[in-house]
């Protein structure tokens, strides 16, 4: 639970990062959702044995942690964190797709081997650009910029809650197995069947605790709307932000530049 | 000054399980006036102060704020001029960093961008927690927490303050801190506590809650005065009201609104 607790504070130090200032920070939130949007769609479109042309994209994530100054590393290990679980996915591709594609001189490379190094890639580029976008917005401005790009209020409002309720959760959860860890003596305890009722208890505790929260909100105003304490437009600077961009991605997709890198190289050579 | 009035008639609350919290309460708190709420575990506390704002909703009776009737419609006016701070500090703060806390409550209010500003500075410079206003929430102090969710509350400008259990879990240091703060404030207050000692120096007016009813009101010395009634409501005489421990001298002198000092000193 301990590692819990971590990667909670974690996710809290991501939202503090938004709260820096630099010149992507001071950009309205909706043209940094929109950008990445379409980043996240032009990965996604790729076919899957593609893994070459995904590579120019990496410009987008090191522009943006360059200029908004994030902690590279703790982006990394985050983006790691997530690694395990792209690996239960892409495992078994190597396994069933055994047709050999490319010949790095006497190694043959199977399709399979491809599309797990592109379904790697490919996440490592979208999960980082959402971390990314938390981390030069902050989670509350993404889901005002969703919604005033269209998504529904009720949406926004319960993307808020779960994320609120996330850390409440997870605070209960830690002090619950910490008191379980001690009473239990470094043994078992009473192994599978003190942890369902400990979840019960959690859900219920996690609920009192959600609603004294709620109430505390509702005693403060809250009327189902978050308000942004940092009011911004929809500038000329967005516009070129968005446009530039997307240009960009558009571009890299449809133009394979590493392989013009390629043969611009081994042109030379020749 | 009418609308710090807080009236409260025949109030009966039945939680859904059959509990009756609170019988019969009625009182009449007027403008300015510092109320302690004392009474037991269990005897309807904390579900009368959920009832100031319009957290739970009366079984029976009715609540008046300055002469307003407290009701569906008037809710959003009404949670503005009473402003609630909760026992645990980690149910109140919940944003990102101080300043998005405080500052929480006056932007649901519609105040312009330029006035929150100012106004979540002065509140935090009020609470002694201006340093604080970048930091997380969940990286400060108990005492701290305790000033900042203050803090959250007096931004909005609310005309009475209810509080409760205000000094529980501080330490000595920090109790006097929230207690010299309290002492400042003109607003109509009114706090629930098991610390009888600072319901004593703060309060000038007592109610006593016992198993849902309000079984004694009157000046806060009268009240701790009274052996008999608190025995039977399950409470004590404030500690400065009570015998030294070491040599069983009589009570400290109590010189309000001062804290009492404990003026002899043992040797060994």
């Amino acid at each position: 639970m301990a590692s819990i607790n971590k990667a909670v504070l974690d996710l809290k130090r991501l939202d503090l990062l938004a709260n820096n200032d630099s010149v992507i920070h001071r950009l309205d939130a909706r043209a940094k959702v929109l950008v990445t949007c379409v980043f996240i769609l032009c990965i996604v479109s790729y076919d899957r044995y593609e893994l070459a042309a995904l590579f120019p994209f990496f410009i987008f994530p090191a522009v943006l942690i360059a200029l908004a100054d994030l902690p590279a590393l703790f982006i990394a290990r985050k983006i790691a964190l997530l690694c395990p679980f792209v690996l239960v996915v892409g495992i078994f591709n190597p396994v069933f797709d055994r047709e050999v594609l490319v010949y790095l001189g006497p190694l043959g490379i199977s399709g399979g081997w491809i599309s797990f190094a592109s379904i790697m890639v490919r996440s490592v580029l979208t999960v980082g650009a959402a971390f990314i976008l938390v981390g030069v917005t902050g989670f509350t401005a993404v889901c005002q910029a969703l919604e005033r790009l269209g998504m529904p209020q009720v949406f926004a409002v319960q993307l808020l809650f779960l994320y609120r309720y996330i850390f409440v959760l997870s605070e209960e959860g830690g002090r619950a197995s910490r008191a379980r860890e001690l009473r239990s003596c470094g043994r078992k305890g009473l192994g599978i069947r003190s942890f369902s009722s400990m979840i019960g208890h959690l859900l219920l505790r996690t609920w009192q605790r959600a609603e004294r929260i709620h109430m505390a909100m509702l005693a403060r105003g809250f009327t189902g709307q978050f308000h942004a304490y940092r009011q911004s437009s929809f500038g000329k600077a967005e516009l070129l932000f968005v446009l530039g961009w997307s240009a960009l991605f558009v571009f890299l997709r449809i133009n394979n530049v590493s392989r013009y890198l390629g043969t611009l190289i081994t042109g030379l050579f020749t | 000054m009418s609308h710090h009035i807080v009236e409260v008639k025949n109030l009966r609350h039945v939680y859904s399980d059959g509990t009756a919290a609170l019988k019969d309460v009625s009182f009449i708190i007027t403008h300015g006036e510092s109320v302690g709420i004392i009474g037991a575990n269990g005897a309807g506390k904390s579900t009368l102060l959920q009832h100031l704002n319009g957290s739970l909703e009366p079984t029976g009776g009715s609540i008046h704020i300055g002469h307003t009737p407290l009701s569906k419609g008037t809710l959003p006016d009404i949670r503005r001029t009473v402003g609630m701070v909760f026992q645990d500090p980690d149910d109140q703060l919940f944003m990102p960093t101080v300043f998005d806390d405080v500052a929480f409550g006056p932007l649901n209010l519609g105040y312009a961008t330029a006035d929150v500003e100012q106004r979540v500075t002065e509140v935090l410079e009020l609470v002694g927690a201006g340093h604080l206003r970048d930091k997380p929430p969940y990286h400060l102090s108990g005492g701290e927490k305790k000033r900042v969710a203050i803090a959250t509350v007096l931004s909005m400008s609310p005309d009475i303050l209810v509080m409760d259990e205000p000094t529980n879990g501080l330490d000595p240091f920090a109790r006097r801190q929230l207690m010299a703060l309290m002492r400042d404030f003109e607003h109509t207050r009114i706090f629930t506590s098991h610390d009888l000692d600072m319901v004593m120096e703060l309060c000038d007016r007592v109610i006593v809650l016992h198993e849902g009813e309000v079984r004694a009101d009157g000046p806060a010395m009268e009240i701790f005065g009274n052996d008999k009634l608190l025995a039977e409501c399950r409470l004590e005489k404030p500690l400065s009201m009570q015998g030294c421990p070491v040599c069983g001298g009589g009570p400290a002198r109590v010189s309000r609104p001062h804290p009492p000092h404990h003026h002899h000193h043992h040797h060994d």
